[in-house]
Order: structure tokens, then sequence, then C-alpha cells
């Protein structure tokens, strides 16, 4: 008999099987995950996803009989029938006999499964891509990393890698034939022990010249050392701050600002997918704006005028501070219900258009609207602020606005806003 | 009363799994003189029981969709604990390979290696269906062959052409299978060397044989006959068909088709003697556990667990509770067996009328032996089901007809029942009953290439529509013409209803 420990061979057999898997049911589980970021919580849309996969969305046909003119069950358990007695029939198909027996016929029923949260990310933001992706500039910035390359013969102190040493060290005495320890001890004995002249003078000498060997050869010499040898290589840095902007006057509702805040949760999401280090600055205006954490971005309602100069005067103030447009990829996304002064639309758009968009990546506005907002993506007419942007819309490369009123519109526009697009990729790429 | 313990407590080790598996050798060996190949156990993680459940319980299958699907599926109940998984899985090879989970106790180890090691081995290695149909020398190489093989088709046409041939092959499995022994034993190293020699030799014969120009009366006819000959109409097995003259396949389809037939056709013991299959390990694992507890290796808190598993694996629900969910194969074959040996041991008059071959013959395990070796599930339970178990499972036949607004309480456990009970029952472990009996009867060699297949229809029992059109698109898709299924009642012959397919542009 032989037992075998398997235990320790790499599990997840089945990983490519499961690929496979959900390659053929893509259409069903992309379904299911958008309708996840739809009804979760916005926390959880990181997490690993349950999905459940209908019947047929995976159908393994066979060849296989109907019930036919006549059905034989062959029951245990008989408590009062004899011979011949007639019974209703349950209700419900092959009920009180239960199917048939032992035999796995009929339909499979519509089962579900745990996506991993790396592959319900990988469908959530498939094909999802941010334009201009990266500075060409940030590209060649390169920072040095060091990995591990195989063992050298000279270094630090902290580098000595006492195992292969004493490997090499092993091998040298073997080689060169060092008498061990015991043989020496056992000579000693011996020597003291004999008791014919001849004899204990060859041992003496034998004795001798073992410790003189133990000498010669020592246990440990320089040429055994070893080193761990690190290599230095280029490691890309990406590194991206993400800006959100979002008008907390009394007139955004806890519905607006939910919309914003699953906007703003996608944006992060995928940033962080795509880069290293992502890093938020959240900016709330009213008619002034503050830099504050996510907390009071998303919880705190105000009153006041509206002012949405302040917020990317404000966007403009701390890029100058802290993100140098030549390190960083610089995203913004600004939520807004629409309503603005008047009066500072010329400015909000000029500012927009001249500090804001030649130092960003992409700059998003989204206009948030209340849940029985008829039209709910296009938008005819338009809000003050809509009509203020609409011009760079098409003129701005790097800048793109949609209007939403239902949570379900977030990812559709979301993927509108971010899906990849060959034109602006191959421009990027000039 | 002697001997020492050989464990306490829920822990093992690898000298204690060894240890386990030496003494319950020396009860199956010597004391119920067992025949099994040389075990190799498994210390496996639950996830790769996972893995394992849903490649058919084969350790190195090629990779599909439907197995990362069964994965899920089973991963799934897992988690919402609605089951347990099954404590064991063993495969028919040799040294035969049973696996044990490493969360299992030292008892529950010992019940599975009594169980698979000695009862599901044996059972292997002596049961003519098995001895007929596989080559447990062989089958281990066999799956490292085919999953290469299926891979490089893979990567050399594309995981969606692979993928379409294996869906289409599936879905033909249950029609890929001989039922009939063939003259010599089969050797799949040998089939696929051979197989591969003349690969050539045969691709050249479709040219020939498609190449030809219809001729006028006699001689055509002749040569159409003589066509069919080569085509060896009709054949059941419609993989084997496919494979083989299919005009359109590309010499690796074939081999792709062949793969999956083999495999099904080494997993058709299974299907046919589960019963006896489980039956047998539990009344090997029941008997060795049993006898390490009188021998005092077992100690009475130990055996408790074990009966406590041993009794929920054997448990039969009646018709009346909600669990009910057919007959447990387990629970069938045990009990069965249990009670041959009580004929052999203490007949009544009723059992001496009914067996007068072993009642009272003395040596259970030798006429267990002999069961076990010559029966599969039908014949074992048309011939060994006895009065006396019909009437301790209190076993009835109820007869459900399309026409009748009530059920029909055919048979009881009675003196007049008896016949039709064991005969009713034994009918429906036929796997021949529940798999279709589908032919490939003809294909219009002259003239559209269209193929005609039958499926004989026994009591009204004809195809389900939906599913019998998806397996015919596939069925066109492999042979690349009209392919036209005929139901035809089994008694008078005459065509119920016909299904047709054109495959796709």
């Amino acid at each position: 008999m032989r037992i075998v420990d398997r235990r320790l061979n790499p599990g997840g057999k089945s990983f490519s099987n499961r690929q496979r898997f959900l390659r053929r049911v893509r259409d069903t589980v992309e379904r299911a995950v958008r309708e996840a970021s739809r009804e979760r919580a916005i926390e959880d849309l990181e997490n690993a996803q349950e999905v459940t996969v209908p019947a047929d969305g995976a159908r393994e046909p066979v060849f296989r009989h109907t019930a036919g003119e006549r059905r034989d069950f062959i029951l245990p358990g008989n408590r009062e029938y004899v011979e011949g007695d007639l019974i209703d029939r349950p209700s419900g198909d092959g009920g009180g006999g239960g199917t048939e027996p032992g035999r796995g016929h009929g339909q499979e029923d519509a089962f579900r499964f745990v996506l991993t949260r790396e592959e319900f990310l990988s469908i959530f933001l498939d094909d999802l891509e941010l334009p201009d992706f990266a500075k060409r500039g940030l590209v060649d910035a390169q920072k040095l990393g060091s990995r591990r390359a195989g063992y050298t013969v000279s270094g630090t102190p902290a580098n000595l890698s006492l195992g292969r040493t004493m490997r090499m060290s092993l091998a040298r005495r073997i080689a060169m034939g060092r008498p061990k320890q015991q043989i020496v001890e056992r000579l000693e004995r011996e020597t003291a022990g004999a008791t014919e002249k001849d004899i204990a003078d060859l041992l003496e000498q034998e004795l001798k010249s073992a410790r003189a060997r133990r000498l010669r050869i020592p246990f440990l010499d320089p040429v055994d050392l070893r080193y761990r040898r690190f290599e230095r290589f280029p490691r890309p840095v990406a590194q991206a701050v993400m800006f959100c902007l979002m008008d907390v006057s009394g007139s955004m509702t806890e519905h607006m600002k939910d919309l914003a805040k699953r906007f703003f949760m996608l944006l992060h999401v995928f940033l962080t997918r795509r880069y290293q280090r992502v890093e938020i600055v959240f900016i709330r205006h009213t008619d002034e704006a503050q830099e504050v954490d996510e907390e009071t971005f998303f919880r705190s309602t105000e009153t006041g005028g509206t002012t949405v100069s302040s917020a990317l005067v404000e966007m403009d103030r701390i890029i100058t501070d802290r993100y140098d447009p030549a390190n960083w990829n610089i995203y913004g996304a600004q939520a807004s219900d629409g309503d603005n002064m008047l009066s500072d639309n010329d400015r909000t758009r000029m500012l927009l258009q001249e500090k804001i968009l030649p130092r960003c990546q992409y700059f998003a506005y989204l206009e948030v609207a209340n849940s029985n907002e008829t039209s709910p993506i296009s938008y005819i007419g338009g809000s003050s602020l809509w009509n203020a942007y609409a011009p760079l819309a098409t003129s701005a490369r790097n800048f793109q606005m949609r209007r939403v009123s239902r949570r379900d519109h977030i990812y559709p526009v979301f993927r509108e806003l971010f899906q990849r697009r060959e034109g602006a990729n191959a421009e990027a790429a000039k | 009363m002697s001997g020492e313990l050989l464990f306490e407590g829920k822990d093992w080790s690898f000298e204690t799994l060894q240890m386990i598996h030496d003494a319950a050798e020396v009860v199956a060996k010597q004391e119920l003189g067992l025949d099994t190949f040389p075990n190799q156990i498994e210390v496996i993680t639950t996830e790769q029981m996972l893995d394992a459940y849903s490649s058919t319980g084969m350790p190195l299958l090629y990779r599909h969709w439907s197995f990362g699907k069964r994965f899920a599926q089973y991963e799934g109940v897992y988690r919402a604990g609605l089951q347990g998984l099954a404590y064991e899985i063993v495969i028919n090879s040799n040294p035969c390979i049973s696996y044990v989970m490493e969360e299992n106790s030292a008892t529950m180890q010992a019940l599975v290696i009594a169980h698979a090691a000695f009862g599901h081995n044996h059972f292997f290695k002596n049961n003519y269906q098995f001895r007929q149909w596989t080559d447990p020398a062989g089958i281990l190489d066999y799956l490292a062959y085919a999953k290469n093989y299926i891979a490089a088709c893979e990567e050399r046409y594309g995981y969606a052409e692979v993928e379409r041939l294996l869906d289409a092959a599936h879905a033909l499995s249950a029609q890929g299978v001989d039922r009939y022994p063939r003259k010599r034993p089969m050797s799949l190293a040998d089939e696929e060397k051979r197989d591969r020699e003349r690969r050539e030799e045969r691709e050249r014969l479709y040219d020939d044989l498609w190449r030809t120009v219809p001729r006028s009366g006699e001689s055509a006819r002749k040569a159409v006959d003589h066509q069919r000959a080569l085509l060896r109409l009709p054949q059941e097995n419609v993989l084997y068909f496919l494979e083989k003259a299919a005009p359109k396949l590309h010499a690796w389809q074939r081999e792709v088709l062949r793969i999956v037939r083999l495999i099904a056709q080494y997993f058709y013991p299974q299907q046919q003697t589960k019963v006896m299959n489980e039956g047998c390990a539990t009344y090997c694992h029941y008997r060795i556990m049993s006898r390490l507890h009188e021998k005092g290796q077992i100690s009475d808190g130990s055996y408790l667990e074990f009966l406590q598993s041993h009794t929920n694996a054997i448990r039969q629900p009646t018709a009346h509770d909600p669990s009910y969910s057919g007959i447990n194969p387990y629970a069938l074959g045990f009990d069965i067996m249990r009670d041959i040996a009580r004929i052999v041991g203490e007949p009544t008059e009723e059992d001496r009328h009914w067996f007068p071959q072993i009642a009272g013959t003395g040596d259970e395990m030798a006429a267990l032996r002999d069961v076990w070796a010559n029966y599969r599930d039908d014949s074992f339970i048309a011939q060994f089901l006895s009065p006396h178990l019909m009437r301790n499972w209190r076993l009835f036949h109820i007869v459900d007809k399309e026409d009748a607004p009530k059920l029909r309480v055919e048979a009881i456990h009675n003196e007049r029942g008896y016949h039709d009970l064991r005969r009713s029952l034994a009918s429906d472990y036929e796997v021949g009953r529940h798999t279709p009996d589908i032919q490939v009867v003809d294909v219009d060699l002259a003239g559209t290439r269209r193929l005609v297949l039958h499926h004989r229809v026994f009591e009204g029992k004809i195809l389900d529509v939906v599913d019998t059109a998806l397996v015919l698109r596939h069925l066109t898709a492999l042979w690349g013409y009209d392919v036209v299924l005929e139901e035809v009642d089994a008694v008078t012959n005459e065509v119920l209803k016909a299904h047709m397919a054109s495959p796709e542009a």
C-alpha cells in the first residue's frame, strides 16, 4: 500500500474549467453583475458576488424520454394499500412516489454560484478604458525596483545566504577529504587504548595527519561564501489622482447624492484596477468650496447659494499644491443637479476650459436628477450648468457630460463615458 | 479481545492510515477472502475533492466548461451546507486509488479505507462487467493522453472549435457505448496504437466511399448494400458511427469523438452496477469495521461514530416521507447482501423454496463473492431480492397510466405480489430502459447523404422535443448533412414522429 499526500499539489485544478464556464455563461453573468452594481450597497461592490445562472444558461442536452403512457413506481414503506387499490393522483407531478427512483431525469434547476472578487471586477470593468490612460511623459519616469536573481560570491553580510554557503562548504569538505571530528575522537581513543607500540605509533601518526588536515582544510573558507544577488529593474510608476466634485447645496437630495456616490465608486474601482496608486480628493461646495473627507462629502448637507466655479478654483489650487501634472494622471468627476448662479456660468466654463481640462486626463460631468424625471438620459432644455458646459463637450476631447436620474442608469452611463475608444487611443498614441 | 487500538481520538497521521490499512487488509483478505488490486491512498483537501467530483471522479480529465459548471454547482451546495461531501472517491485503476479528505476523523478514514480500498476495489477487480469493459492498468495513462491531446487541439484549432466539438460529443455520449461484449477484452493502449496506425488508411477509404457515382439497377443496389456493410449499419453506437463514417470530420475531430466515446464506455459498467457496487463496499466496510472493533483495534467511541455514519448511509425513507427521493442504492444493495448472508446461514422454509442453490450452504462469503463477480444490478435484483426483504421494506408497486383517472396499486409485498415486485424493480435498473434506444439505420449514399436514425419507442415514451432538437443540431454539425430521427413504435413498427435537422450554413 502506498499513501500519497496530494494536499500540497496545486489546488484549483478546475480553475480553467471555471474560466471556460464563465465564458460560456458570459451574458448571464454580465447581466447579474450589472444587477449587482445596481442593488448592492456601494461598500460591497468590490466583494465577491453571488450570481444565479438559469438552467438554460448552460444547457447540456441529451436524448431524453418523456414520461410515456405508463409509469411504474416501486416504492418502500407501504402502510395501508392492498393490491388493486386505486389512489388519487397526488397534486404535483410524480408526488407521493417522488420522481422516478434514483434517476436524475428531468430539468435542471437554476443554480447559484459565487464569483470571486477578481472575476466580478474583470467582468464589471470589461472593455472599459480610461481615455489617455497614461501620460507618455509618466510612462518614461520610472523607478527602479529590485528582485532576486540567483547568488553571487561577493556582497554585504546582510545578504549572506547561510544555506547556500553551508552547502558549498560541505561540498568542499567532502571533496578535500576533511576528517570529521568523530574520526579524530575515535583515533584519540584508540591511541590511548593501544597496548602494542607499533600500532600505537601508527595510530599516533594517523591522528597527527588527521589533525593537520583538519587545520589545513577549514570548516568554512572564504571561497564558500555565497550572497543573495539582487537585480535592479525599472518599475513603471503609474499614479493617479481623482477629484470628486459635488454640489451639496440644499437642492441636492439624498437620491442625487446616492447617484453621485455610485458614479464616484465606479470610477474609483476602475482607477484602482488601472493604477498602482490612486488618491482621491473630495471637494464639496455651496457658494464656497472646501476639501473634505469622504464621510462629510457624502453625508452632510449645507444650505446656501451655489457657485460651481468655487469648486474648480479649489481643484486648481490643490493640483498646483500637491499634484504636479508632470507626475500625476489627473481625473475629475463632477456631480451636480445643474443649478448654478447664472452670473457664475461663464466663469465656470472658462475655468474648466483653461485651467482644468489642460491639466486633466479626463473630466466627466454628471448631472443628477430626481428619480421622477421623465426623460432620463437625454436631457432636453438643459439646466444652467448643462448649457454652460455644452459647448465644451464637442470641442474638448477629454470632457464628457451625461445626465442620470435612476440608479440603474449609472452603470450604462459610466460605460458610455469610459468605453474604449479606438479613435481616442490612436490619437493618444501619436 | 486482543490487539491494541489503531488510533485514539479524532486525529490521524500517515502511520495511522498505514496501520488502519494493514489491519483492514488482514480482515479483508484472511476472513472475507477479498481479492483486490494494490491500494494507493491519496490524502486531499476539500477543494481537491470538489475538483475530483466535478470531473466524474477522474484525477486528470480533459478540460471543458461543463466540468466548471459542475464544480460551481457542487461548491454552491457544499458551501450552503446542504450536503456534506461524500467521504470518498475511488478510481477503478491499478493500483486502485482511493481519495481521503484531510478533514475526516480517524474513524472516517478507517471507514473510507474499508469501504473504498477493499469493498469497491474488490468489486472493480472481480465483477464481470468491469473485467469485460475496463482496463484499470491503462486508464490513467489514457486519460493523461486524452487530456494532452485535447489541450493540443485547443492550442491548434482554438477553444471555440474544440468546445463545440466536445459539446456535440457529450450530447451523444450516452449513445456512444457498446452494449454487447466484444470478442477480446479491450486494452486502451493497444486500441490507441492500432487506431493511430490505421487512421491514414481509413482517411483514404472515406474519400473513395464518397466519390461513388450513381449507377443504375442491380449493380447500384449491390454497391449500396456493400457500402452499408462497410458502414456497419445498423449501428447503435452513434458516436462510433460518426467517428468512422462522418464525411466532413478532420482526423483530430474523429480522435476527440473517440476519446469521449472510450471514456463513456469506461463508465458504462459503473452505471449498470451502482446498487451492487455500493452494496458490496458497504457490506465490506460493515464487516471489516465490526471485526476491528471485536478485535479491540477500534474503541467503542469510534465504533459508535462509525455506526452513525453507516446508518446515515443506508437510510431509506419510506415513500410517504417528505425526504423520500428514490431508492437508496447503498441501502438496497447492503440489505440484499445481508439477506443473502442470512439465507446462506439460517434459511427459512420460504428461502429454501426461493433460493435452493444457496440456502443453507453455510459459506456466506463464498456466495457473496460469486454474486459480486457475476451479476449486474438488474440481474442481481431479479435473482436475489427475497420475499423476506420485500416484506421488510414493505415494497409496493404503483402504476400511473396516462389515461387512467387514478393510480393503481399493482402489487404489494404478499404471496401474489413477490414476482411482480421483483421483476418490476429489476427492470427499473436496466440501463437500456432509461437510455433511449437509438440507432443509425441508413444513409442516403447515392443522393443527399441524409442520415436516418430510429428511436425504438417502448410504452409511448417518445423523446423530449426541445432536447432532441438541440442534440440533433449537434449531430448535424458532426455529420455535415441532413439528419432525420424517426420515432418508431417498438411493437407495431409504426412511425410515430419524425425530427428533422439540417446543418447550419
